[in-house]
């Protein structure tokens, strides 16, 4: 048997390599897909508490994640196009304007 | 070591190594085929994990459904200069550094409730009917957050439709 | 006083005449044609003068003891109470009140009666001048100023007419505004003039404060009750004090100065303010206030001589004077001081008497005078007349009449009323006498004098002139001859006793005199009899007649002397007709020392005032604005702007954070996260553990 933990360090490993992704790529798209990758990590971890405990809880929150995962990125795919109609750039370091 | 944990390791060592690969290519597209293995090899793990329903959702939704929509807009923006552009901005070190001092942090965590906070998993005899379980719960005990996810996804849809459109 | 006969009790309309016609030219003169201002303005003293008759007669009906008539209209000031001098309480009042008595009843007529031929007479002369309705305003706003001053009942309101008269002398002698000899002249006349109102006001104060009253019916009471000795010297204060304001009005020394610059004003301002009139108000004073001098011998010695020597002193300026005017105006100044050497011997209703027959002939020798101005055609220097006797024979006949009667010839009245004068001076003081005796003679010398030059004689006059030689129109011709008569019979009112005469005008004043404490007096008496003073009536003609002759022998024998004895006295003479340098000797004491206070306060208040006061608050304001300025600067916009600058340091990390970019709040994201990881964590593991 698989002892949970090493889901857990599965997990973090995910988590982690979404978050350097998230904050060191300069192409949008990427930091999109990357926080899908985090939002996978937690996916994870989730069900594999859901089959330590034997509900089916953990299951049913990571579908909602699911869903919640797939509404944000179609709108904010939504939003990169539309930036991009409007600056033709797709890095993160050139999307700046709200600022003071 | 039985069959489930060498999967285990396999899909495992898939996962992290398409993961890597996927933030680190140039190309976005790449990337994107990068993701979907990932998304793959963590279906597997929910597989090992007696989630069969979320197994086959993820394949669905999230490789089917949310994947191609990133593959299709990859298209729509694909500019080739960004091939020759620079991919990692400059708060690289910074952030990666952070990055990694939260990893440690939870890395400790784990490590420190392993051995109190983990019981050995039991596995039943029976599989459980997967799909029913998780039908009951999501329509019974769940049925409010299900239907909130359901004007979520609504409200994203129109606010993808408005985003989208050429002229408002 | 109610059961007053009518011309008694309305004795308040005489002075209103007057001066309800100036009032309508000051208000409407401007539109109104010059017939209608004649009309009005002489009209208004006809209906004053037929008044005055009219409160003559019912004055006389009255018995000779009881010719006094009080009529007040209000009461003026009444003041309250104060202390005397001597520390009884008394009361103020003085009340806008009239008073008739034989002395104002002479005036009125006098005034009211001159005063309308003169504005007959100026109706003619003035036809052609610019301000015809102001002039008539002028003459009318004195004929008030005059009746007031003569009527009035009371010290103050004697006052009143005496400020009164010197303003419209200011007015009518600067008439010609435009000429600066003409405008000096009358801030010369009426600044002279207030250096004796200032005396008189004193009088009057001490008056009040010695007496209690400033009444004249109570004045005499006052001073018996009051059991003042003779020579008091507070009396004797007061009698000089008066004196001082008289000598400013009437001319005397040595405040004759005005009167000869008085000339700049039209022929008629000077016949009737400068001969007739206005500075006959100081002998008036007087005699009004006679039982004050008649309880201070000093003070009467003083005016007596004063007077006398006046009267020489301008008589000697008299004789050498060119401009026909100027000669008339030393002459005025001469007969004023034989009206003072009269009153000061005591002989007060001689002093009227001569102020009476004086309006007369000094009047129609100016209104004579400015006739031949007329007639050449604006030409005031003697030496360029000569001969006109033929060309304007009415003004002759009655120019001659006039000298004739101040030389004193008898029976005009010239002679009757000097010699009244010259035997009263004689009863006190011989030499009082002989100075009187010496100026008629002057007198009679310097009058012929003009009379020969301007109508005898080889013609001097110029070329073109000559050719407009004409006799003055009827307007001012008619006046001439009335006063010709007056000065012939004028006289006769009061006849002397010694040829016949009842001395009817000499009674008709004596209640007006007060009783001294020496018997009564009896004008009329010679020094010691009848031949005494026919032997000085004798002596005084015999002088005169020889003046007279001389005159004719220097102006119409021998024209070639005068100058030579002009220039063999060389010294003298030019001593004499500079007028004996007073003006100037009064410059350089007084008017210069003015002047010059003047500059030194204008510069002080340029410099000092203007320079430290105005200039320095404006600099002090700059100064203040530019402290204010910095305040406003560094203190209230510093306050605003401190506020400003700490959110700003407080907002530099922010702002620094605030990138735009995502990515670094993703950063910041996560160093929360781990903040807030390390914390659960650790309180997790304390709860634990």
């Amino acid at each position: 048997m698989v002892p949970v933990d090493h889901y857990l360090w599965l997990s973090l490993a995910l988590f982690t390599i979404g978050v350097i992704g998230v904050l060191t790529r300069r192409n949008v798209i990427i930091i999109l897909m990357s926080i899908e990758l985090i939002l996978n990590a937690v996916n994870i971890n989730l069900v594999a508490f859901s089959h330590m405990f034997g509900g089916v809880d953990g299951q049913v929150f990571a579908i909602f994640i699911i869903t919640d995962a797939a509404a944000e990125a179609a709108v904010g795919l939504g939003i990169i196009l539309a930036f991009f109609r409007n600056r033709e750039t797709l890095l993160a370091d050139e999307m700046d304007m709200l600022k003071w | 070591m039985g069959l489930n944990s060498i999967l285990f390791y396999f899909f495992a060592a898939l996962a992290v190594g398409s993961a890597i690969l996927m933030v680190t290519r140039r190309n976005v597209v790449h990337g994107a085929v990068y993701l979907i293995t990932t998304l793959l090899a963590t279906a597997g793990v929910f597989l090992l994990l007696q989630a069969e329903f979320l197994f086959i959702t993820q394949v669905i939704l999230y490789v089917g459904g949310i994947m191609v929509l990133f593959v299709f807009v990859i298209m729509l923006v694909n500019l080739d200069v960004s091939l020759l552009q620079y991919q990692f901005n400059r708060q690289r070190f910074v952030g990666g550094v952070l990055a990694l001092a939260l990893a440690a942090q939870l890395f400790i965590v784990i490590k420190m409730g392993k051995t109190s906070l983990f019981p050995q998993a039991r596995v039943p005899e029976v599989l459980p009917k997967n799909t029913e379980a998780v039908a009951d719960a999501l329509f019974g005990r769940f049925m409010l957050p299900f239907e909130i996810a359901s004007i979520l996804l609504l409200v994203a849809m129109i606010g993808a439709v408005v985003m989208a459109k050429r002229r408002v | 006083m109610n059961a007053q006969p009518y011309f008694l009790d309305h004795i308040w309309l005489i002075p209103l005449f007057p001066l309800a016609t100036a009032a309508v030219m000051l208000f409407f003169g401007r539109r109104l044609s010059n017939q209608i201002v004649s009309w009005l303005c002489s009209g208004s003293v006809f209906v004053s003068f037929i008044f005055s008759a009219g409160a003559f007669f019912q004055l006389i009906a009255k018995p000779s003891g009881e010719r006094v008539a009080t009529k007040i209209l209000f009461e003026w000031i009444p003041a309250g109470t104060y202390h005397m001098l001597d520390g009884r309480i008394a009361t103020f009042i003085a009340d806008w009140g009239f008073q008739i008595d034989p002395l104002s009843c002479v005036m009125i007529l006098i005034v009211t009666g001159v005063g309308f031929l003169i504005h007959i007479y100026s109706t003619g002369y003035m036809a052609h001048e610019g301000g015809y309705y102001r002039f008539f305003g002028y003459l009318n706003l004195f004929m008030f100023s005059m009746l007031m001053l003569v009527l009035a009942n009371n010290l103050l309101l004697l006052f009143v007419g005496w400020e009164g008269v010197g303003t419209c002398s200011y007015l009518l002698i600067g008439f010609y505004f435009h000429k600066k000899s003409a405008s000096d002249a009358g801030k010369k006349a009426f600044i002279v003039n207030r250096v004796g109102d200032a005396g008189f006001l004193l009088g009057i104060f001490l008056t009040s404060a010695l007496l209690g009253t400033v009444r004249f019916v109570e004045i005499g009471p006052a001073l018996a009750a009051g059991g003042f000795a003779i020579g008091d010297p507070r009396i004797t204060a007061i009698a000089l004090l008066f004196f001082v304001g008289a000598t400013g009005k009437s001319a005397q020394i040595p405040l004759y100065v005005w009167l000869p610059d008085a000339m700049e004003g039209p022929t008629p301002v000077s016949a009737l303010i400068h001969a007739a009139t206005m500075v006959t108000a100081g002998v008036y004073m007087v005699t009004r206030t006679n039982a004050i001098y008649q309880l201070s011998p000093k003070a009467m010695g003083v005016v007596a001589l004063v007077g006398a020597i006046t009267a020489l002193f301008a008589a000697s300026m008299g004789v050498v004077q060119n401009d026909i005017k100027k000669v008339l105006a030393y002459s005025t100044v001469s007969q004023l001081g034989y009206m003072f050497l009269a009153c000061g011997v005591g002989a007060f209703t001689a002093g009227i008497f001569h102020l009476m027959t004086h309006a007369f002939f000094k009047g129609l020798l100016f209104l004579a005078a400015g006739s031949v101005i007329h007639a050449v055609s604006g030409e005031q220097d003697m030496r360029k007349m000569g001969a006109l006797s033929k060309k304007i024979p009415v003004t002759y006949w009655t120019m001659l009449v006039a000298a004739l009667a101040i030389a004193g010839i008898f029976p005009f009245a010239g002679f009757i009323s000097k010699d009244l004068i010259l035997g009263k001076a004689y009863e006190k003081d011989a030499l009082l006498w002989a100075i009187g005796y010496f100026t008629a003679g002057m007198t009679a010398f310097y009058m012929f004098r003009l009379i020969f030059m301007t109508f005898h004689g080889a013609s001097r006059v110029d070329h073109e002139v000559e050719h407009h030689i004409h006799e003055s129109p009827k307007s001012m011709l008619v006046p001439l001859v009335i006063l010709a008569v007056l000065s012939i019979v004028g006289g006769w009112l009061s006849w002397p006793e010694i040829f016949g005469g009842n001395s009817h005008f000499i009674h008709f004043l004596s209640t007006v005199v007060a009783v001294p404490h020496e018997a009564r007096m009896e004008p009329v008496k010679g020094p010691s009899s009848a031949h005494g003073e026919l032997f000085l009536m004798v002596l005084s003609e015999g002088l005169v007649i020889l003046g007279i002759l001389f005159a004719w022998f220097l102006y119409v024998k021998r024209t070639d002397l005068p100058d030579k004895i002009a220039r063999s006295f060389g010294g003298f003479y030019r001593l004499v007709y500079n007028k004996y340098y007073v003006d100037q000797l009064y410059d350089a004491l007084f008017v210069n020392r003015a002047k010059g206070l003047g500059l030194a306060l204008g510069a002080f208040d340029r410099n000092v005032i203007d320079g430290v006061g105005v200039n320095g608050a404006g600099w002090l304001t700059r100064a203040i604005s530019i402290l204010s300025i910095w305040w406003d600067t560094w203190i209230v916009d510093g306050s605003v702007r401190l506020g400003a600058r700490i959110v700003w340091i407080f907002s530099y990390p922010v702002r620094l954070i605030q990138d735009g970019l995502v990515q670094s709040y993703m950063l910041l994201i996560v160093i929360g996260l781990i903040g807030f990881f390390g914390y659960y964590f650790y309180m997790a593991h304390r709860a634990i553990h």
